[in-house]
């Protein structure tokens, strides 16, 4: 990961837009949601995910890995339930 | 150069014309009541050019023009006493985020008990905040001192924010004749602002004012600490070059030395110097030292200065409450620590809540400090 | 659907898993596009998304203190004015410990003068940041650390602060409430916001997983519950005239109560109490939407 060094822009400020990126968060999942083959590619899993690390690929759902905390939201509001989680 | 006769509130609102700031904000608190009044009659009359915003409280106030400065432009504000301790926080921050504010503060004491006549102690209270603070002697000084902040403020070397003090009362409700510059001889001196390290601009989008961890924020601290030493460098040359274009300089921008060539030297800070160089005069005994620039400390300028007195006498209209003397006394007693010999130092509390400093009690100060013990300090009651 | 190719905030932010809040922000750029300042308080979401040196904002964004987003953002505006720009957005945006309570001041100046900025608090009912502390928007018996339920209290004792009817009383020509669970009724809100001028006023629902004893995974149903149960009422004052942005019937407040930890202390009467609450508050703005009062001309 970035470290911060020793060159600072004057009062801390941060130049590089979206740099967290560099912080993967799928290392904090426990459990691991699963895009079944039911998925209409509704979208509705992309609105809800905090991460933002869901997107509509040809029609499926693709969920990004590097990212993804397991919060299970986008299972949770599924409607027609096309994913499930395992740990 | 136009010469002018007014109150000293008056000459600061016309000296803010000639800066240019885009966005005042300032909330009203005697005795800087009328600088604001008359920004914004004369923003009213079109004579100022400049977003004038009627906030509610002074914390709005800084807040405010810590927001305009981040998004790139020249602003200006102004407090006192209650005022400035209510700015308390985002002083700390504006000067953590490097914000080239500029702000004028009318020296007003603080409370408890309430009373707005002058003393120096809200400025003084804020010294470790990282604003560059400059103590003026009369309003000429006052109003050439706003010109100078801008430049100093913005330079890229120190973009850091910077107080502009005077004596509230004493010279924001007096009247003295000034020389006021022209506006285009201003505007050659101080071009407009153009920020670079830190602007919100949706073209080219930054974080300001991030979470920091232990390690970069020691280190962000240290990078603001040095910038704040080194600003003592573009102070002296700013004061130089205002010096060449108007014919108007003080001392070598940090101090200024008066007579100081007798055995016992003064001290001071403000408008009392005024004063004391009156005695300085009479007496032929004693010399005189101004702080003008308090923060950055100019400590090799003062050990050059008083290291071949005796005696050194600080008198300063603030309290350090629980170390029995001002704040300024303790500072020049470290600064003399260095000098395998050194003059006697003694200190006095002078002037608080708006008491008048008369020539008959600098003159019993000069006498007393010569019964005084070395590193003492008495209320000039 | 609206595009969402691209966030405008990135991942890598240190929200809890489930966050409501960075959800609100999401939604919330995802109807401004990059052309905004965001103007931020301190809590959980600027201390999770700009951990130096590295963010998570991909637009112009700012934090200087806790309370003072609104100050600092109404002072950007002036700036921009200055310089000629006249399109970028200008964001407040702050928690409700940060805008409700001790930003207030700096909230009420801003409507009062109506700057030209959107004023948005993000309500996670709670000071999240410091460990779940009860805010003035914590509802009626919700169990914080500083308004613990036992067994000498209820919990929180006052009812939630409305900042709403506080921003339209100042003549905010635009105020409306939303919720992160209806992202439509949402980004319809702000898209609307986006073409007034002067001081605008949302306030967004956003649940709290960690703060609320909620799975993460129930973030946005109990959002919907909040909603369906009238706990949070979807609405919007235009010009003063106050208008309902959803029809239902609604549900029992006990499913909501009991989805969520912090409400598990409630006994059969304390949920009687926040029923009638609810039922007389709901009949109440049934009134004001038919009377056609306008609430900017009477308040």
């Amino acid at each position: 990961m970035k470290k911060s060094g020793d060159k600072f822009e004057p009062g801390g400020v941060i130049k590089e837009p979206g740099s967290s990126k560099e912080v993967k968060t799928g290392s904090w999942r426990v459990f691991k949601p699963i895009v079944t083959e039911n998925c209409k590619g509704c979208g509705i899993c992309v609105q809800f995910c905090p991460e933002g690390c869901i997107k509509v690929k040809n029609g499926k759902a693709t969920i990004d890995y590097d990212y993804c905390k397991g919060c299970l939201i986008c299972m949770n509001e599924c409607p027609v339930k096309a994913i499930k989680s395992e740990r | 150069m136009t010469k002018i006769f007014m109150e000293g509130s008056e000459v600061m609102a016309k000296t803010v014309i000639l800066c240019r700031p885009d966005v005042i904000s300032a909330y009203p608190i005697t005795p800087q009541t009328h600088i604001v009044e008359n920004l914004a009659k004369l923003v009213a009359d079109g004579k100022l050019k400049s977003k004038f915003m009627e906030v509610e409280s002074e914390f709005s106030a800084i807040s405010s023009v810590a927001g305009a400065c981040a998004a790139g432009s020249r602003t200006f504000t102004a407090s006192s006493s209650q005022g400035l301790a209510l700015m308390h926080e985002v002083l700390f921050a504006s000067a953590g985020l490097r914000l080239p504010l500029v702000m004028v503060v009318a020296n007003r004491a603080l409370s408890a008990p309430i009373n707005i006549w002058n003393d120096q102690q809200d400025s003084i209270s804020e010294r470790d905040s990282g604003w560059i603070q400059l103590y003026v002697e009369t309003v000429q000084e006052a109003a050439d001192t706003l010109i100078q902040a801008y430049k100093i403020a913005e330079d890229k070397r120190v973009l850091l924010p910077v107080m502009v003090c005077m004596d509230g009362f004493i010279l924001t409700h007096t009247m003295e004749p000034v020389d006021l510059p022209e506006e285009k001889e201003v505007k050659q001196f101080l071009p407009n602002y153009k920020p670079t390290h830190a602007i919100l601009d949706s073209e080219n989008p930054m974080t300001i004012g991030p979470f920091t961890y232990p390690e970069p924020y020691f280190k962000l601290r240290k990078e603001l600490s040095t910038a704040v030493d080194n600003s003592k460098k573009i102070i002296s040359e700013v004061n130089e070059e205002f010096g060449r274009k108007f014919k108007r300089k003080y001392g070598d921008g940090l101090i200024e030395e008066y007579k100081n060539d007798k055995d016992v030297a003064i001290v001071s800070m403000g408008s009392v110097v005024g004063t004391i160089k009156e005695v300085v005069d009479s007496r032929k005994d004693v010399g005189l030292i101004k702080i003008r620039c308090y923060r950055p400390f100019p400590k090799e300028e003062l050990i050059k200065a008083l290291k071949d007195r005796k005696t050194v006498i600080v008198i300063e209209k603030n309290v350090a409450l629980g170390l029995g003397s001002g704040s300024v006394l303790p500072e020049i007693r470290s600064v003399l620590y260095s000098l395998d010999k050194r003059p006697k130092l003694v200190g006095f509390i002078a002037g608080l809540g708006g008491t008048d400093i008369r020539i008959k009690d600098i003159e019993k100060a000069v006498d007393d400090s010569k019964k005084m013990k070395d590193g003492e300090a008495e209320w000039l009651i | 659907m609206v595009d969402i190719s691209e966030d405008l905030i990135a991942p890598g932010h240190r929200t809890c898993a489930g966050c409501g809040c960075i959800l609100a922000a999401r939604q919330i750029l995802r109807a401004t596009g990059k052309d905004v300042i965001i103007c931020e308080s301190t809590g959980c979401l600027e201390v999770t998304s700009t951990q130096y040196p590295l963010t998570s904002w991909k637009v112009p964004w700012i934090h200087v203190v806790f309370e003072n987003a609104t100050s600092v953002a109404a002072g950007v505006k002036a700036a921009l004015e200055a310089q000629g720009n006249n399109h970028t957005q200008v964001i407040a945006f702050g928690g409700d410990g940060g805008m409700v309570d001790i930003g207030f001041g700096a909230v009420s100046g801003a409507l009062e003068r109506d700057d030209d900025i959107m004023i948005i608090t993000y309500d996670n009912e709670a000071y999240g940041n410091t460990g779940i502390q009860r805010s003035g928007a914590t509802p009626f018996g919700a169990s914080t650390t500083t308004s613990p339920a036992g067994l000498a209290s209820i919990g929180k004792k006052q009812w939630k602060k409305n900042l709403l009817m506080i921003a339209v009383a100042h003549g905010s020509k635009y105020v409306a409430s939303a919720s992160i669970a209806y992202p439509q009724d949402l980004q319809n809100k702000i898209k609307k916001a986006m073409k007034v001028k002067g001081a605008r006023y949302l306030h967004i629902h956003a649940p709290c997983p960690t703060g609320w004893g909620t799975d993460s995974s129930k973030t946005i149903e109990v959002a919907r519950l909040a909603v369906q149960t009238g706990m949070w009422i979807l609405y919007e004052i235009e010009n003063g005239n106050f208008q309902k942005t959803m029809n239902l019937e609604l549900k029992p407040v006990e499913e909501y109560l009991k989805m969520q930890g912090r409400f598990k202390h409630l006994k059969e009467n304390d949920i009687k109490v926040i029923q009638d609450h609810i039922n007389a508050t709901w009949k109440e703005l049934g009134h004001l939407e038919k009377s056609g009062v306008n609430l900017r001309t009477i308040l």
